[in-house]
Formats: C-alpha cells, sequence, structure tokens
C-alpha cells in the first residue's frame, strides 16, 4: 500500500469515529475501587449502555489511598470526570458545601432508598442528598470451617465462647487462632473496635449519645471493647506487630489462620483465593440471649459532578442507579457490598448471604466515628486507629485510650467541651 | 563604553531555563510560603498572618506532632551520618586502591539500589523483614541466630532506625561515588612524596587523602541534610501516611502530607500544610546556612 493510500485510509478511520462520538455522550466515573474495573467494564456499563443508547461511560479509578486527594485536586482544577464515587459523611459532605456535588434530592431514583441509606450523603439537617446510596459493608467474623471441623469447635455465640474457641486453636497449634496485624493499624480500629463494639454501645443508641454529648468515651460502654481488644494481641500470629492487611488476608486465605475479622467485602476476594469453606459469625454477644447488634456501615454511593457539562446524561445514569437492575447486577457482582436499595435483591453466595442475613437477627448501625466526630482536629477516626493498635500491642491502657480520645474531641467539639 | 552594553545573548541563551525554574521552582515556593498565611473560612479564604505558625507551635496537639516528626527526622539525619557516609568513605577508600580487582563491579553493584525507585525499595524490604514471608528471620535461623529476630517494623523503638538503615542501603552509593572521584583527583606526586617521607598505607589515607577529600565529605553532609530534610517516600511506601507504629516513623514529609492532603477522614487542609512546608524550608535553610558560612569557609582548599 502506498503512503498516500494509508494516509487516506486513516484520516477515513478518523472521520468515522469522530462522526460516531459526536452523537454519544461521554461520562466518565471517578472511584477508589480499582478492583472493580471488570465489573464496571463487562457488566455495569454494558447493561446501561444497552437501555440507553447515545451514552457513553467511562470508569476511570485512582488508588483507594490517594482517591480523596487526587479527587480533590481534580475538582478544582475543573478537569474531573462527570460521576464522582462518594465516600461517606464528612469527605463528600465538604465537597457539596464546596458546591462540587450537585444536589440529587430531586431525583427519581432517591425513592427507592431509605432514610437511613441516604443519611451517610445528607446535610446535617437531611435537607439535601447529593449521592446515589450504592452499598453498604457489615463487619463480622469469617472462619475456616475446616479448621473449626478438625478441632470440633462450635460457631461462637457468647463472648466467653469466643475466647474459648481462640485457646482451643492455640492451644491445639496447627492453626493460627486469629488473622490481623496492627501494621497497617485500620484493621485494628475498623474490623476490632468497630466490628465488636456496638455490642457495647447498643449500636445507635450509644453511637447517637455520643454525638448528642450524652455519653463519653471514657464511659463504661466504649472503654470495654478496647478492654476485650486487650486480650486479641495473645491470639495473633507471631510478629503481627509488622503483619500487614496483604500479610492477614494471605494467612487466612492459605489456610494457616481460623479466625479473620473481617468485613464483608473480603467475600469476594476470599471466595477466589481460599480452598477451603468458609462460614461467618457476628460479634460475640457478652452473655447469651443478649440483643445483638452489627455495623452495617453505609460505604459508597455515586454523585454528580456540580461542574459536569453532561448533567443530563449523569442524571439518566444516577436514576438507573435506583433500579431495581442495577442493584441486582451490582449486588451479585460484588457479593459483599449490600445493595442499599428497598429492592428485595437475591443474592447466590451463601457467604454473603450470611452475612446479610444478620440484618433480620441484629440492629443494624454505622461506624461510631464517621458521622460529625471526625471533623475536627484531632481526627476521632485516625485516633482511634492508633489507639486500638495500641490496645491490641499492650502499649496503652483501655482507660488510658479512652481518656486520650475523649480528651482529642473535647478540644475542638462543642457537645463534649 | 564598550563593556556597559548589555550582552542580549546571555539574556537569551539564559531565559529558558529561568522561566521553566521560576514556573516549577520559585513560584509554587512563595507561593506555599504565601499559603501558609491564610486560612479557610465558610469556603473562601482569609488572610490570618501567622496565626496557622501560632497554632502549629502552640496548640499540644500540633505541636507534639511537629516536635516528634522533628526529632525523628534528627534522629533519621544522625543514622545517615554516622553510618551512611563513614561506609561510603571507606567503600571509596577501598575501591581506589590499585590493587582490587573487579571494582567496576563493585561499583556498579553497590550504586545500583540508589537508581531503584523507593517504591520497589520499600516494599521489598517490607518483604525481606516479614515476620511472615521474610528471608530474614529464615537467614538469621540458619546462622542460629533467630532469638535476634523481632517485627521490627512494627516496634516503635526499632521502625524508625530499620528504615534509616534501609535508606542508608539504599544511598550509600552517593557518597561513595562523590569521595571515589575526589580520591581519583589526588595526584600521583602528592601520594609519592608522601611515601619518600615515610607515609605509607592507612596513615597516608589519614594524613594526605582524607585533608584532601574534606571539601567533598563537606558537600556529601549537605546534600544528606536536604535530602533528609525532604524525606517523605520511603516512609510512605513502608509504612503509609499515618506512619506507624504510633507516629513512631513520622518525620516532617508524612506530617506535612496528612496535613496537606488529609487522610482517611480527615480532611486535607492546604494552609496548615503550607505552614508546615514553611516550617521545613525554615530548618533547611537554617541548616544549610550554617554549613555555608560556619563550615564551608574554613575548610581549607588546595591548589594543585
Amino acid at each position: 500500500m502506498s503512503l498516500q493510500k494509508i494516509g487516506a485510509a486513516l484520516l477515513a478511520t478518523t472521520i468515522l469515529a469522530t462522526g460516531a462520538s459526536a452523537q454519544d455522550v461521554e461520562l466518565t466515573i471517578e472511584s477508589w475501587r480499582n478492583d472493580d474495573l471488570t465489573l464496571w467494564q463487562d457488566k455495569i456499563i454494558p447493561a446501561f449502555e444497552a437501555a440507553n443508547p447515545g451514552i457513553k461511560v467511562t470508569f476511570a479509578p485512582s488508588a483507594p489511598a490517594e482517591y480523596n486527594a487526587v479527587l480533590n485536586s481534580k475538582l478544582d482544577a475543573g478537569s474531573a470526570g462527570d460521576l464522582i464515587t462518594c465516600r461517606p459523611f464528612d469527605a463528600s459532605l465538604a465537597l457539596y458545601d464546596a458546591g462540587h456535588l450537585a444536589d440529587l434530592s430531586d431525583l427519581g431514583g432517591m425513592a427507592n432508598f431509605s432514610d437511613v441509606a441516604k443519611s451517610a450523603w445528607q446535610t446535617d439537617d437531611g435537607s439535601a442528598t447529593f449521592c446515589v446510596p450504592m452499598a453498604s459493608v457489615i463487619h463480622g467474623f469469617i472462619y475456616n470451617k475446616d479448621a473449626f471441623g478438625e478441632l470440633g469447635l462450635e460457631v461462637p455465640e457468647t463472648e466467653v465462647e469466643f475466647f474459648a474457641a481462640l485457646d482451643a486453636i492455640k492451644e491445639d497449634g496447627t492453626y493460627i487462632p486469629m488473622a490481623m496485624g496492627t501494621n497497617d493499624q485500620w484493621e485494628a480500629a475498623t474490623m476490632g473496635y468497630n466490628n465488636i463494639g456496638p455490642n457495647y454501645w447498643k449500636g445507635e443508641e450509644g453511637r447517637t449519645a455520643l454525638i448528642a454529648g450524652e455519653q463519653k468515651l471514657t464511659d463504661e460502654a466504649w472503654v470495654a471493647p478496647y478492654r476485650t481488644l486487650a486480650k486479641w494481641g495473645d491470639y495473633l500470629g507471631d510478629g503481627y506487630e509488622a503483619q500487614t492487611y496483604p500479610d492477614s488476608q494471605n494467612i487466612f486465605t492459605l489456610g494457616r489462620a481460623a479466625i479473620y475479622p473481617a468485613g464483608s467485602w473480603e467475600i469476594t476476594g476470599f471466595n477466589a483465593q481460599a480452598d477451603f469453606e468458609m462460614g461467618a459469625f457476628k460479634p460475640p454477644v457478652q452473655t447469651a440471649g443478649d440483643e445483638c447488634y452489627i455495623s452495617d456501615h453505609t460505604d459508597i454511593a455515586m454523585g454528580m459532578n456540580a461542574a459536569s457539562p453532561n448533567a443530563d446524561a449523569a442524571k439518566t445514569f444516577l436514576d438507573w442507579m435506583g433500579t431495581a437492575e442495577f442493584a441486582n447486577i451490582y449486588a451479585n457482582a460484588l457479593p459483599g457490598f449490600f445493595s442499599l436499595s428497598s429492592h428485595d435483591v437475591p443474592m447466590e453466595d451463601p457467604l454473603a448471604q450470611e452475612f446479610v442475613s444478620w440484618r433480620g437477627e441484629c440492629n443494624s448501625t454505622i461506624r461510631s466515628t464517621y458521622q460529625i466526630l471526625s471533623r475536627g482536629t484531632p481526627n476521632l477516626e485516625n485516633d482511634t486507629w492508633n489507639a486500638s493498635a495500641q490496645v491490641i500491642k499492650g502499649e496503652e491502657s483501655p482507660e488510658d485510650a479512652g481518656k486520650r480520645l475523649q480528651d482529642g474531641l473535647a478540644s475542638w467539639y462543642a457537645p463534649h467541651m | 563604553m564598550r563593556t556597559s552594553r548589555i550582552k542580549w545573548h546571555i539574556v537569551v541563551f539564559l531565559a529558558p531555563a529561568m522561566l521553566v525554574y521560576t514556573a516549577v521552582m520559585i513560584f509554587p515556593l512563595f507561593n506555599t510560603l504565601r499559603l501558609a498565611l491564610y486560612t479557610e473560612v465558610e469556603q473562601s479564604r482569609v488572610f490570618v498572618g501567622l496565626d496557622n505558625f501560632r497554632t502549629l507551635f502552640g496548640d499540644p496537639q500540633w505541636s507534639g506532632a511537629f516536635w516528634n516528626a522533628l526529632w525523628n527526622n534528627c534522629w533519621f539525619f544522625i543514622i545517615h551520618m554516622l553510618v551512611q557516609n563513614p561506609i561510603g568513605i571507606l567503600l571509596a577508600a577501598i575501591l581506589s586502591h590499585p590493587k582490587l580487582r573487579f571494582a567496576a563491579l563493585y561499583r556498579s553493584a553497590i550504586f545500583i539500589p540508589t537508581i531503584l525507585s523507593f517504591v520497589i525499595i520499600g516494599f521489598a524490604w517490607k518483604l525481606i523483614l516479614s515476620p511472615i514471608w521474610g528471608i530474614a528471620p529464615g537467614m538469621l535461623d540458619a546462622v542460629g541466630l533467630k532469638f535476634l529476630f523481632a517485627p521490627w517494623l512494627g516496634k516503635e523503638e526499632y521502625a524508625l532506625t530499620t528504615l534509616a538503615l534501609v535508606s542508608v542501603w539504599q544511598f550509600v552509593g552517593i557518597p561513595m561515588m562523590l569521595i571515589y572521584a575526589a580520591l581519583l583527583t589526588i595526584p600521583e606526586e602528592v601520594l609519592e612524596a608522601g611515601e619518600i617521607d615515610g607515609i605509607t598505607g592507612a596513615s597516608a589515607f589519614w594524613k594526605i587523602k582524607l585533608p584532601l577529600i574534606l571539601p567533598s565529605i563537606g558537600i556529601i553532609s549537605i546534600l544528606t541534610f536536604v535530602g533528609n530534610f525532604n524525606a517523605f517516600d520511603l516512609i510512605y511506601t513502608a509504612q503509609g501516611a499515618l506512619a506507624g507504629p504510633n507516629f513512631s516513623t513520622d518525620i516532617l514529609g508524612t506530617f506535612m502530607y496528612r496535613t496537606f492532603f488529609g487522610f482517611q477522614l480527615q480532611l486535607g487542609d492546604p494552609h496548615m500544610g503550607s505552614a508546615i512546608a514553611t516550617a521545613m524550608f525554615g530548618i533547611i535553610l537554617i541548616g544549610v546556612c550554617i554549613y555555608l558560612f560556619g563550615i564551608q569557609t574554613r575548610l581549607r582548599r588546595y591548589q594543585f
């Protein structure tokens, strides 16, 4: 082929390509969920595009740890995508207050979500909702069924049974009783403190009382979970101080540990990695028959860039996210991220079913530090990571940790001053 | 008066470099210094003078974190000065020995870590030292020293020193190369003259070579100082932005990053972040000035 012909061919394809995209509206989604890239590309986006010809969607995630910083810079520079994946509470509220996120209160699809589901993406007075809720994650413990079978252990219901099981596993020595490390700190707070804590502070009752200033972090209900966490150190693997989050995941999926303090988001990864049967149990209560509380944390939502030139197309997409179709695709492709919509979403994964069944037996709450309380300096969430890790390592007493957190909170939060 | 004419070609040749440098270095630097004097109230930027610095040094929450980071940074620097630079000089002295075979191979091998990315270094060492998968416990076990192993990166008392030594491992090639180059420039005649006077071997190093390479050591010290007080990458890749355990590896760079860009639920505060960056700039400026006016001017230089 002569150069001219190649040139003509190239020109023709360029014209064709521009011709096609001239009619299409292109939407870009900002997200921290780079793990979900294939799910979006292969399932969600094709389903949406089939139903809405003329709108093309691109999923453009960035690394989770950098997401907030990257997104803020992009929004300030005006180069952010049309659709923005929303972190719960203050991170998104700040974006809304700064005029980066559009008010979506009038969106039709919003009718499919309960007030609790929307609470993470509303202004403090609840007058405006700025993100469409996508999913929540539930905390609990995932265990190795084979290991429990070998050792003849029952699933623990109460705290006494829980520690008895850990003792038995430790005694036997084949398995590390519990896979968790303190190197990355957040597991200690998220999968430790906020996992077992709601049973002590009675879920929403304690959480709202803390926000209102009626309870303090030095109260028994808030210190007792630290006292329990302090006992965990004995049951973690050798050198857990330097064990990272991926280390813990690998230790458990390789079958070297019996129990994994978990969030339901682990389900997909664990299903792919582990070749033994897994089960899940909810955070143990103090005495048998006590009412149980679980952390059913509103974690992820989707909002619209207020500066988006494609607002109509973006609203079409967000509206579609309120449908049963989206809820079904999302919940089943990502077992462990449970739909927040009021649609009845059947799930196939047994582990996910186990987690979601607790919603019927226990009272749901969200992580204690997320709403309002982590607004100031020192940041209560970050301090809780530090305190939980220190308590597990035995370097700070539960009482001291509670006092330190309370002092920090009281230094800026009016209801606690 | 021919000499007073403006030499336009100099201006033209300097302009591109000056413009680029101004755009990417000088302007951001001064803008950061300016940003430190503002704060954000109700979505708008308000001038508050030195208030941010008052908070940084006066509020116990902030000043505690700041002094902790500063001391950690000093310790990081001390380790580099006590370990990296002497080892670098020693390696250079050995390498410049005329009878050493495979000198080029050793030189490249020692220098290679310097050109690796921080991310690779951070993750590689994290894996090597991991109590679970790492080869460090196994190697210590093989020589019967298993009892010496500890999860170093997870212990408050060891983590910073461990990371400083990792950084030393990475960068020891730089002082080695600079000193090596300085040693090569020492003329043979000087050494031969010393030999005739009976100064050979180790005493030739201490009495002739070392005084001649002192200016290079000075430059290396100041490079180490600036590099260490700007450090961030290694700590961030190995321990994350919270610089655990319990902030024991928190240096000014990570403290600034956390404040400026925010972390997890903590929202970024560019103004306090700039205040910390300004403090870092001040510390480095003072350090460099002490060196330039206190030490550099007193060093004796020899011309051959």
